[in-house]
């Protein structure tokens, strides 16, 4: 019904933003290589044969082990790619699809360097080193894929700061609202407004419980309270309690908003500085091979 | 006063002074008149410490007194100790209220009854001293004030905002936005609602009335102010409530009643006319001149060189050549024909036709934005789907539209002629390549200024439309359709316009009119099932309806306009004809058509085995236009299922443009998990480029809306954009290295740096500016933001190839 074949383009930018995730960048294409790598290493293992066992000093040891180091610190190289924000023909997810991958590959190429010798040394300490850092990237990319979503959903259109000024907000009206109460009435209320909502560290912000929340005590105080009469609108702590209630919707909400963004964080604070100890390990584990030859 | 002045010189703003100053250099008699107690009280009452612009920069300053960029406090001061210096015979708290009398003997009544004799006049009282006052008793006290010039001086005051406008909205808010303060606040409504103010401000009001920080009364109009009190008229009868300061914003009048009494006609009777002037800024009542804002001259420069050379008119220095004179020269001297810039500007006027019309005056300052250029035969000026939004009109010579192979299509457009128009209409591409095929010399008018003349000229306005609207036919036919053969459908045209929503044919109405869509956008819909199903979205530049030309004459299919939008009606059966007199076009017609029959039978045949996919689509469609992606060219969505919110597109935003975040992630609508970030849409009718005093915005090659550095940062972009994605910063100092940040924690890291950071680490004076997306445009790679999402959650679109059902079969949805 319209002209089509007339249309204008608006602009003419070539589009690099295909809308895939970074684990489906261009059909998985560093899924396939990471595969493709690790199925001719382990080809390579099976016909490699090193007397008397296999070990990282034979020429296939000192190849897997030089790629290994050298993805090892390419892999490293993401962090600084992602904050220095040059011109050119980058893209982070590119960068991200192929750290995933290539990452995971490591398991294998790692592995198989070692030749399956392990000990209590500083080798086997860059290998269990890399193995965590492995680990909780994999934690990484499964918290990317699931929380998102549930994240979206929960904060629905507002924001983190409008979040807490709402909570601002909220503890103005109760503070307005207790003002004619008496003080054992108002002392139940301040349970609440001294309390610190997010107080109760990383487990609290993981789990999303907070067992010694103010508000939650206020609230059972105030409803426990005695000569509370039946109805809305017949004693003072009839409009605390209703804000109360909303002051703790408000904060369940907030703490799961929190909790969900600590998830996609928590694990970079082992992913991260396991990184460099593993760096400073695989060094270590260099030198010693050569120092020692 | 028994003593006659040469030059009486009224409001002492850059204008008058600069006036003033060059009378007293030359040592003619004169007399400053200024309403209030200080000089420039426009400029006096802007906000503490504003920085002051000094555009346009190519202008030469030419006066005698000093102006140049900087703090508000020092440029008064530099005025208050030039003024005393050279002498101007300043007269201060002199309100004028009337001028009478001929050229050599004007009086000038003023309030306090004194009478001062001129031979002539020069009118510089700007537009702003005329705010609208409290009539009620009380309404002179001290405490009542039309300005507020920092919110943060009032702590513990009962403070009354007078007017639902912005401007008391937004002071209210101002008052009430720390808590700290300890100010109650309140603001009054003579009405119910607050319909004057832009939406989000009322929003904001309004959440700020729930949370009780600012107590609004409508229906309510003061009665009568006393000392610490002020009392009103409500609806239920009078209240009284505590005020120790009132606040009255209710607008400021135009002087015109003033200027008219004076024996000055306008241009017009609309409500933003200017005065009738001639090139030396006199007025029809000879003697009497008008320079600076009054004449429609905002910017400061222009103010004081229209003083000086005001003043050099009157003292009978008529062959004086305005300060522009060498800007003007400066575009004309490379051309291959040598001419003055009198006999420039005559010749461009005699040849163009859209332009005979305009002024002496006019022409100058429109050759101020413009370029004049010369082609030789065969010089392309432009190619198509090249980038521009300027219109030419042909002073000499003639062009036409090649082929890509070089052949004409046989358009030519004749000398006195223009084009270009289609992109300055719908702020597209260019449509076709333009050719030269004589010696030509065509004069280049940016967007901005064609649009200001249209609208100050209604003779170049109607020229423009008949022209653009033939042209537009003409170049979406194509197909060797020529001037002649579109004669009769352009006979039956008409331009309509269409709200947002409005639906220029719905389903199942008879109608068989073709529809142009000039403007704007449509979304073509089509009802299956009980529901409407958003079949696809139309930018301008295509057209719809004639799908009913070859059948019964019933409309299929539902088209809104998606935005505001102008439409151009044909009459069907003469489009008709049209399609069967040229067979190629009939073609191209049914073919465009064929797929979209195909695509609606498509949709209809699969409603049963995807219908909930379609009716998904449909609201994630509907969701994005009403969130301005129908304007939009290009826009940032975020998915939502991806976006682990780390915020690095902002970073990378911020590091990529001078520290400064152009972009909030977290803020906008969701719908299905597509999030809608504050991020310009690059709309394709900008609303931020509306009222640009430098004209500072434009659009640039890659069809992204910037603003450049000539911006003054007055805010008028951040106000008149609907999406909030204006920005007014500072540019933050310079941070160290990452490397010295990531190893000695050295700044403040990637990203935008904190207030308190920049604050404490800025090197000298630095104004705020508007600061808002330009896609980085100029940075290889394209848009930071994209490229700097870990997980691809950021994608940029354009509405057209995303807002459209064909994905859906293409299985992309």
């Amino acid at each position: 019904m319209a002209s089509k074949a007339d249309r204008q383009k608006t602009t003419g930018r070539t589009r690099h933003s295909d809308h895939e995730s970074f684990l489906r960048y261009r059909g998985f294409l560093w899924l396939k290589i990471a595969f493709a790598a690790s199925f001719l290493a382990i080809l390579l293992y099976g016909f490699n044969h090193v007397e008397p066992r296999a070990n990282g000093g034979s020429a296939y040891g000192y190849i897997m082990g030089t790629i290994g180091a050298g993805l090892i610190l390419w892999l490293t190289l993401l962090g600084a790619r992602k904050r220095t924000i040059t011109p050119g023909r980058w893209s982070l997810k590119a960068w991200t699809s192929a750290h995933v991958y290539l990452g995971l590959a490591l398991i294998v190429i790692a592995t198989l360097h070692t030749g399956f010798q392990f000990g209590w040394n500083v080798h086997t300490l860059a290998y269990a080193l890399m193995m965590f850092v492995i680990i909780s990237g994999i934690f990484g990319i499964t918290a990317y894929s699931l929380v998102p979503q549930e994240l979206s959903a929960n904060r629905g259109e507002t924001t983190q700061v409008q979040m807490l000024d709402n909570l601002r907000m909220l503890d103005r009206q109760i503070h307005d609202a207790a003002q004619p109460l008496n003080h054992d009435e108002a002392e139940m209320v301040q349970y609440s407004l001294n309390d610190d909502p997010f107080a109760g560290g990383l487990i609290a912000r993981l789990s999303g419980n907070y067992p010694k929340c103010g508000t939650k005590k206020a609230l059972d105080l105030i409803r426990a309270a005695p000569g509370r009469e039946s109805g809305y609108g017949n004693d003072a702590l009839d409009q605390v309690e209703t804000l109360l209630e909303r002051k703790r919707s408000s904060l369940s909400r907030i703490r799961k908003h929190l909790r969900l963004k600590a998830l996609l964080e928590v694990w970079l604070y082992i992913h991260v500085p396991l990184t460099f100890a593993l760096i400073a390990a695989l060094f270590v584990h260099i030198f010693a091979v050569f120092y020692y030859w | 006063m028994s003593e006659i002045f040469r030059i009486a010189i009224v409001g002492s703003g850059p204008a008058g002074l600069s006036a003033a100053a060059h009378a007293a250099k030359l040592g003619i008699s004169h007399i400053l008149l200024e309403k209030t107690d200080h000089l420039s009280d426009t400029i006096y009452k802007y906000q503490k410490g504003k920085h002051v612009m000094a555009t346009p920069n190519q202008l030469i300053l030419r006066a005698d007194v000093d102006f140049d960029a900087g703090k508000r406090e020092t440029i008064l001061g530099i005025w208050d100790k030039q003024a005393a210096e050279q002498k101007v015979n300043v007269r201060l708290k002199s309100e004028v209220k009337a001028i009478t009398g001929q050229k050599g003997d004007f009086t000038i009544a003023l309030t306090d009854k004194t009478e001062i004799k001129a031979e002539n006049v020069i009118l510089a009282i700007g537009t702003q001293g005329n705010p609208n006052l409290v009539r009620c008793p009380g309404g002179d006290m001290d405490h009542v004030q039309y300005q507020l010039d920092d919110p943060g001086e009032y702590v513990d005051e009962h403070i009354t905002v007078i007017g639902s406008g912005d401007a008391g909205i937004e002071n209210a808010l101002g008052l009430a936005a720390d808590a700290a303060q300890g100010n109650v606040v309140t603001i009054l409504n003579r009405g119910a609602d607050f319909s004057k103010a832009k939406g989000a401000n009322v929003k904001l009001l309004m959440a700020a009335a729930d949370e009780g920080r600012v107590n609004v009364m409508t229906d309510t109009s003061p009665n009568r102010i006393e000392r610490g009190f002020l009392v009103l008229d409500t609806r239920d009868g009078e209240a009284k409530i505590a005020c120790d300061r009132i606040i009255a914003r209710m607008g400021s009048a135009a002087p015109r009643k003033f200027i008219e009494s004076c024996g000055i006609q306008f241009t017009s009777e609309d409500r933003e006319a200017f005065p009738k002037l001639s090139p030396s800024f006199e007025t029809t009542n000879a003697g009497i001149f008008v320079i600076g804002a009054l004449a429609g001259y905002p910017l400061i420069k222009h103010c004081m060189n229209q003083g000086y050379d005001a003043v050099e008119f009157i003292n009978g220095n008529v062959g004086l050549k305005p300060a522009d004179e060498p800007i003007l020269a400066a575009k004309f001297a490379n051309l291959p024909i040598k001419k003055s810039v009198d006999e420039w500007l005559e010749f461009i006027r005699n040849n163009v036709l859209i332009l005979s019309d305009l002024s002496p005056l006019q022409m100058r300052e429109f050759m101020l934005d413009s370029e004049v250029r010369f082609y030789k035969t065969n010089d392309i000026v432009f190619e198509k789907n090249a980038p521009g939004s300027s219109l030419f009109g042909i002073a000499q010579g003639k062009v036409d539209i090649p082929l890509p192979d070089g052949r004409s299509t046989g358009i030519v457009i004749p000398g006195g002629s223009i084009f270009g128009e289609v992109g300055l209409v719908s702020g597209r591409r260019r449509g076709s390549t333009i050719r030269a095929i004589a010696d030509t010399v065509v004069v280049e008018i940016p967007r901005n200024a064609i649009l200001k003349l249209m609208g100050s000229v209604p003779a170049v306005k109607r020229a423009v439309t008949r022209i653009s609207t033939e042209r537009q036919l003409l170049q979406m036919f194509q197909s060797g359709i020529t001037p002649s053969d579109l004669a009769e459908v352009l006979e039956t045209a008409e331009i309509q316009s269409v709200r947002a929503g409005q639906a220029i044919f719905k389903q199942g109405d008879p109608g068989d009119d073709v529809f142009v869509i000039r403007s704007g956008s449509m979304v073509v819909e089509k009802t299956i099932g009980g529901k409407p199903v958003f079949l696809s979205y139309l930018p301008a530049g295509n057209y719809v309806g004639e799908l009913e030309l070859f059948d019964n004459g019933i409309r299929k299919q539902t088209v809104r306009a998606a935005v505001k939008s102008e439409v151009i009606k044909l009459n069907g059966q003469a489009f008709r004809r049209l399609l069967e007199k040229k067979p190629d076009f009939g073609t191209k017609a049914r073919n465009a058509m064929g797929e979209r029959i195909d695509l609606a039978s498509y949709i209809e045949a699969k409603k049963d085995s995807f219908s909930s996919v379609v009716d998904m689509y449909s609201n994630v469609a509907n969701f994005l236009v009403d969130n301005g992606v129908g304007e939009a060219t290009d826009v940032l969505l975020i998915d939502e299922n991806l976006c682990v919110g780390c915020d690095n597109c902002e970073k990378a935003c911020a590091d990529s443009h001078d520290g400064i975040s152009r972009l909030d992630r977290e803020a906008g609508r969701t719908f299905a998990h597509l999030h809608v970030p504050t991020s310009c849409r690059h709309c394709e009718n900008p609303h931020c480029m509306a009222d640009c005093p430098p004209t500072a915005i434009h659009r640039g090659q890659d069809g992204e809306v910037y603003i450049d550095e000539t911006c003054i940062g007055c805010g008028n972009c951040q106000r008149n954009c609907p999406y909030g994605v204006i920005r007014m910063e500072k540019e933050p100092p310079k941070k160290p290295s990452l490397w010295t940040w990531f190893l000695f924690g050295k700044g403040p890291g990637p990203g935008e740096p904190s207030h308190d950071w920049a604050y404490k680490n800025a090197k000298g004076e630095k104004a705020k500016r508007a600061v808002k997306c330009d896609m980085c445009s100029g940075i290889e790679g394209g848009p930071s933001c994209v490229r700097a999402c870990p997980t691809g959650a950021a994608i940029r679109v354009a509405p057209e190839e995303f807002l459209t059902v064909a994905r859906l079969e293409r299985g992309e949805a």
